[in-house]
C-alpha cells in the first residue's frame, strides 16, 4: 500500500498497533479538513506490528494526548518536504482535559467548567489520578 | 510552615509541621490565656454545604477561643450554591469578607477547587469520602498526648475500613513514623482498599494483619480505632443494614486489652462503642473532640501568620 509522502506536517509514527483510531479520535483529526491517513498494522521490524498517522497540514498536536495513549512514539516534523525534528513522546506528567474523570463524587460531575486534570501518580503502571478526588484514571 | 497556604490533605504537612502544631496545640491547652486575643479582629467563614455539626461547631469553637469571629453556613440551601454558584466564584466572594475560610462539601476536590480561587487560606473541613485533615489532625494530637509520641505502636482499625476516610488518612500520616504495627479488622465487605494497602502500608514497609475478629489481637493493641459504618456512603441501603452492626465494643471485649490501651472513635458513634465503655479510663473519643478544637486553633494561627494577617 502507498501512501503520499507529506510536504508539510506530522507524521506519528510507532504507535502500538490497534491505538491509531483512538489517538486519532483524541488529538480531534476527525475535525480537519486536510488529509489524514491512519495507517494499521503496518509491518515494523522493530514492534511486529504498527499503526502510523500522518497529517497532512502544518497544525499543531498535543504531545500530551499522544503521550497518554502511546508513549515511546515517535513524532516526525515535515517541512518542504524535509524531516526537520524527529521527537520522543515520553509520559506526560499532567494531562489536561485529556480524559474525564468518572467518579460521580468528583467536584468535576458537577462543575462543567473545571478542567479534568489527571496527574501521574505512578510511570511504571501508567497510573494518572485525578487531581480532584485522586480517582485513578480508567 | 511559612509557605503553608491552605490545608487540603494532611500529607501536605510535612512531619515538622505536624510537630509543630502539635507543640502550639499543647501549648494552648497550657496556656489559654495567651492566645485568647490572638485573632481579635479576624473572621472564619464557614462554608459547610452539608451538615456536620461537631466539625463546624469545633471550628467556630476553636475561632471564638482565638478572641476572633465566624460567619457563613451550615449547609448548602441557605448559600448561594442553590441558586447554582460555583464553588469557584464562592470561594472569590467570602474571600472578600472573610479572612480564613473553612469548608466542608459533599463533592471532593471542592475545597482544592476553593483554594485555587481563594485569596485567602482555605481549609478542607471534609471532601465527600476523600480528605478530612483535621480529624487526622486532632487523632494525632490525641495519640501524641495519650502515648507521648508515634514510634513503635500497635493500632488496630475497626469497622468500616473500606470508605472511612479518617482510617485512610491515619494511616497514611502513622506510616510515616519508624515501627507502626497495623491490625485491620473488618467484615470481608469493608476490607481496607487495596490501593491503601499498597500505596501506603506495602510502600512504607509496615506490617499489617488483616482479620475479621475483634478479639484475636486485642491484648497486643496500643490504640484502637472504632469507626462507624456510615449510611452515606452506600448507594444501597441493604447492605448498609447488613453492615452496621458488625462490631459492637463492650466492656467484656476489652478484658484481655491492655491497661494503658486508647480506644479512639472519630465519632459521631451510632452503636459500635457500647455507653458503658465512657467510664472507661481507656475511652479516648471524647477528649479527641476537646483535641480536635485545640488543634483546629493551632492550625487556624499559623494558616493565619503564613497569610500574613496575623503578626
Amino acid at each position: 500500500m502507498n501512501i503520499d509522502s507529506i510536504k508539510n506536517g506530522t507524521v506519528i509514527d510507532h504507535i502500538p498497533a490497534g491505538r491509531g483510531m483512538k489517538l486519532y479520535e483524541l488529538l480531534g483529526l476527525d475535525k480537519l479538513d486536510c488529509p489524514v491517513a491512519i495507517i494499521k498494522n503496518a509491518v515494523s521490524s522493530q514492534m511486529g506490528r504498527k499503526d502510523i498517522i500522518k497529517i497532512d497540514a502544518d497544525i499543531p498536536v498535543s504531545f500530551d494526548i499522544i503521550g497518554y495513549i502511546a508513549p515511546n512514539v515517535t513524532v516526525n516534523i515535515i517541512k518542504g518536504g524535509k524531516l526537520i525534528e524527529k521527537k520522543s513522546i515520553e509520559l506526560p506528567e499532567t494531562l489536561i482535559d485529556v480524559i474525564k474523570c468518572k467518579n460521580p463524587r468528583c467536584i468535576t460531575s458537577t462543575e462543567q467548567e473545571l478542567k479534568h486534570i489527571f496527574r501521574l501518580d505512578d510511570p511504571e503502571k501508567r497510573v494518572y489520578r485525578c487531581a480532584y478526588c485522586d480517582t485513578k484514571a480508567e | 510552615m511559612s509557605e503553608l497556604r491552605h490545608l487540603i490533605d494532611v500529607s501536605d504537612l510535612t512531619v515538622n509541621e505536624i510537630e509543630e502544631l502539635i507543640a502550639t496545640a499543647n501549648d494552648i491547652i497550657a496556656n489559654p490565656g495567651k492566645y485568647a486575643e490572638k485573632c481579635h479582629g479576624k473572621k472564619l467563614a464557614t462554608l459547610f454545604f452539608e451538615p456536620s455539626t461537631r466539625t463546624r461547631l469545633s471550628f467556630e469553637a476553636a475561632m471564638y477561643e482565638l478572641g476572633g469571629n465566624v460567619l457563613g453556613f451550615s449547609e448548602a440551601q441557605s448559600s448561594s450554591a442553590a441558586k447554582g454558584e460555583s464553588v469557584a466564584d464562592t470561594a472569590k466572594v467570602v474571600s472578600c469578607y472573610a479572612d480564613i475560610i473553612a469548608m466542608r462539601h459533599p463533592k471532593e476536590g471542592a475545597p482544592l477547587v476553593a483554594a485555587q480561587n481563594s485569596t485567602v487560606p482555605v481549609i478542607n473541613a471534609g471532601d465527600g469520602g476523600h480528605f478530612h485533615p483535621t480529624q487526622t489532625l486532632a487523632d494525632l494530637l490525641t495519640i501524641a498526648r495519650e502515648k507521648g509520641g508515634f514510634e513503635n505502636l500497635t493500632v488496630g482499625f475497626c469497622g468500616d475500613l473500606k470508605f472511612g476516610r479518617t482510617v485512610h488518612s491515619l494511616i497514611s500520616a502513622l506510616s510515616r513514623y519508624k515501627g507502626l504495627r497495623v491490625i485491620l479488622i473488618s467484615p470481608e465487605e469493608l476490607k481496607l482498599p487495596s490501593y491503601v494497602k499498597n500505596d501506603i502500608l506495602k510502600k512504607a514497609g509496615v506490617e499489617y494483619i488483616q482479620t475479621t475478629d475483634l478479639e484475636e489481637y486485642m491484648p497486643e493493641l496500643d490504640i484502637l480505632y472504632m469507626t462507624r459504618v456510615q449510611k452515606e456512603r452506600f448507594f444501597n441501603e441493604e447492605d448498609y443494614l447488613r453492615l452496621k452492626d458488625s462490631y459492637i465494643l463492650t466492656p467484656d471485649r476489652l478484658v484481655n486489652a491492655k491497661a494503658d490501651l486508647s480506644v479512639m472513635h472519630p465519632l459521631p458513634r451510632v452503636n459500635e462503642i457500647s455507653v458503658e465503655i465512657d467510664k472507661d479510663p481507656r475511652a479516648c473519643y471524647f477528649k479527641q473532640v476537646l483535641n480536635g478544637k485545640y488543634i483546629r486553633m493551632a492550625l487556624i494561627l499559623k494558616l493565619l501568620q503564613s497569610a500574613g494577617t496575623i503578626g
